[in-house]
């Protein structure tokens, strides 16, 4: 374990620990103005499409690690299909925009009722099995929603379904759009994080059992984080189709999966900044790698392993440590 | 007046026969022990009140309802908490967490408060706050309230369950074990603590090895052996009774 990382105010006894200057600095809040700050001012830096189009799929991918937080780190249930909601939302999306004409945001209602419903459907019959059966489940499903997209005529099979309109004209705007929406998003996680619902799946990971004897529902409570994570994953889906206006069932792979897995481990599971943090490396890493051509995922692939070696609580751990209010 | 009335209940688990025709009854604020062997069937008879296991006979009624087939949290919220043998807090939570717990049943408030910060939101969470630390000081917990509870000492932690038990205002709680492990000092005050706690108008059902306690604290004792159930009665009757003499007491000098 490595002792020196700034967040953890020292452990002190009694109800009065001071806390430090810096882990003030570090409190969520401050955090994520700063990160809203840098979202916001990095298309000064650089906004060529190509800069734009990156930091545009970072904020979706930052969406989808909050929403599977919610399943994964809160809650403490393995999801190994995650992609399922993002596709079903983004096909749902697509679908609905391009066969009926609507805009984008138009098709969020429907995309909402539709990934609730298909959060009931995989969780409600698996979310009694323990967790490493429910992991091969929803492994299965995920790929059960992309071979299904595969084949139907609606979905555009594997050529997917192209001219999606996106939300905005220019790619600048899309950005601006995405990152209200995706910090939008990961505030309400992080609020329902804190909340007698969130509290309920934490208590759920910790011990099922007691959770139960003080009056959780847990399968209820399981469900529940079931579903937001599938809307949230849905909701990422949306904006996913608006950014490439084409998408297809290659979008939906196992590997898509298990990055936005591997962002909520590498962040830190159930730690709201960790996770955003976690999915900000996971996307920009290789990007940033391009430099060594055929060795990118390579040295991607080491530096992940270096790091959960190093830090293997994540790279910015959930806190249990109240602040007095 | 009787809170919780157990008839005939039988466990089976396959061939094995973990609990043969137990009854008894617990009134309104009072101290009932059940104490036996190792292996007696205690700890399952508390199982089956609480809905985790499943009786294969019997029925259990909790102020003139049957509990039969319902799941733990319905147990729960019909005012029957409980702690375990085995220690069972949420060790990476912060301790007033842990506490919350027990309010969970009670608080209103809903998806839509907890995202847009409502004033209701506020102050339920204020009110679980405050209830937490009630209990806390109830029990007397010494140490950090906002730090994991997995970092207490053991003795603090097995005030910290009680303390949960306790914030979802049960009428009846069950205590398995609550002394094991406790040095004398901190024996002395469980005895206090579950006095107090009757003294709230909540009945207790205790699971006890430790002879001491059971003899100064209940009004009335059950004696299981080999899931069967073999003396009923108040301390000093039990003491005498030749049964658990042989099956229990007889076999252990230290009671």
């Amino acid at each position: 374990m490595n002792e020196t990382k700034a967040p953890e105010a020292p452990r002190k006894l009694g109800a009065t620990a001071p806390r430090t200057r810096l882990s003030k600095l570090f409190d969520n809040r401050w955090a994520g103005l700063a990160g809203l700050l840098i979202a916001l001012l990095a298309p000064f830096v650089n906004a060529s499409d190509y800069a734009l189009s990156i930091m545009t799929s970072a904020a979706i991918f930052a969406m989808l690690a909050s929403g599977l937080n919610i399943v994964v780190g809160y809650t403490g249930l393995l999801d190994l299909g995650y992609a399922a909601f993002f596709a079903v939302g983004a096909y749902t999306s697509g679908v609905l925009a391009t066969r009926f004409e609507l805009p984008l945001l138009v098709t969020v209602p429907a995309v909402i009722v539709v990934t609730v419903i298909a959060g009931i459907i995989i969780g409600a019959p698996t979310l009694r099995l323990r967790s490493d059966y429910l992991a091969i489940v929803t492994l299965g499903f995920g790929e059960i929603i992309r071979i299904t997209a595969n084949n139907l005529p609606v979905t555009g099979g594997p050529s997917g379904i192209y001219g999606i309109p996106s939300l905005t004209d220019s790619p600048v705007t899309f950005y601006y759009v995405t990152v209200v929406i995706v910090a939008i998003a990961i505030i309400g996680a992080s609020r329902l994080g804190r909340s007698r619902l969130g509290r309920a799946m934490r208590f759920v990971r910790e011990d099922e059992d007691a959770a139960e004897a003080t009056g959780v529902h847990t399968y209820r409570v399981k469900l529940a984080a079931y579903i937001a994570g599938a809307v949230w994953g849905g909701l990422a889906g949306v904006l996913f189709a608006g950014h490439l206006s084409a998408i297809s069932p290659n979008s939906f792979t196992f590997l898509q999966s298990a990055l936005v897995l591997m962002a909520v481990v590498l962040g830190g599971m159930g730690s709201v900044p960790g996770v955003v943090l976690g999915a900000i490396v996971i996307s920009l890493l290789p990007e940033l790698l391009r430099g060594v051509a055929d060795y990118r995922y390579f040295i991607f692939g080491v530096l992940l392993i270096i790091v959960m070696l190093v830090r293997p609580q994540g790279l910015w751990p959930a806190r249990s440590k109240e602040a007095l209010k | 007046m009787t809170l919780l009335e157990v008839r005939e209940l039988r466990l089976a688990f396959g061939g094995l026969v973990a609990i043969d025709g137990l009854s008894f009854s617990v009134g309104e604020a009072e101290i009932v022990s059940v104490i036996g062997p190792n292996g007696a069937g205690k700890t399952s008879a508390f199982n089956c009140v609480t809905g985790f296991y499943r009786p294969t006979g019997g029925t259990i009624a909790f102020d003139g309802k049957s509990l039969l087939g319902k799941r733990p949290s319905a147990v729960a919220a019909a005012g029957i908490s409980r702690t375990f043998q085995n220690l069972r807090l949420f060790g990476e939570l912060s301790v007033l967490d842990n506490v919350r717990a027990g309010s969970h049943l009670r608080l209103k408030q809903s998806v839509f408060d907890a995202l847009l910060h409502t004033p209701r939101y506020r102050r339920t969470e204020r009110e679980c706050t405050a209830e937490a630390n009630h209990w806390l000081d109830f029990v007397g917990l010494r140490g950090d309230r906002c730090s994991e509870a997995r970092n207490l000492p053991y003795g603090e932690q097995r005030r910290v369950e009680i303390a949960r038990a306790l914030a979802r205002e049960p009428r009846l709680l069950l205590l398995d074990e609550p002394a094991a492990g406790l040095n004398h000092a901190e024996k002395t005050e469980m005895l206090d603590l579950i006095r107090r706690i009757r003294d709230l108008g909540i009945a207790i059902v205790l699971i006890e090895h430790d002879m001491g306690l059971v003899m100064q604290v209940s009004e009335r004792i059950v004696v299981l052996n080999f899931g069967k159930e073999i003396a009923d009665g108040r301390p000093e009757e039990v003491r005498r009774d030749p049964a658990v003499i042989e099956a229990y007491l007889g076999s252990d000098t230290h009671a």
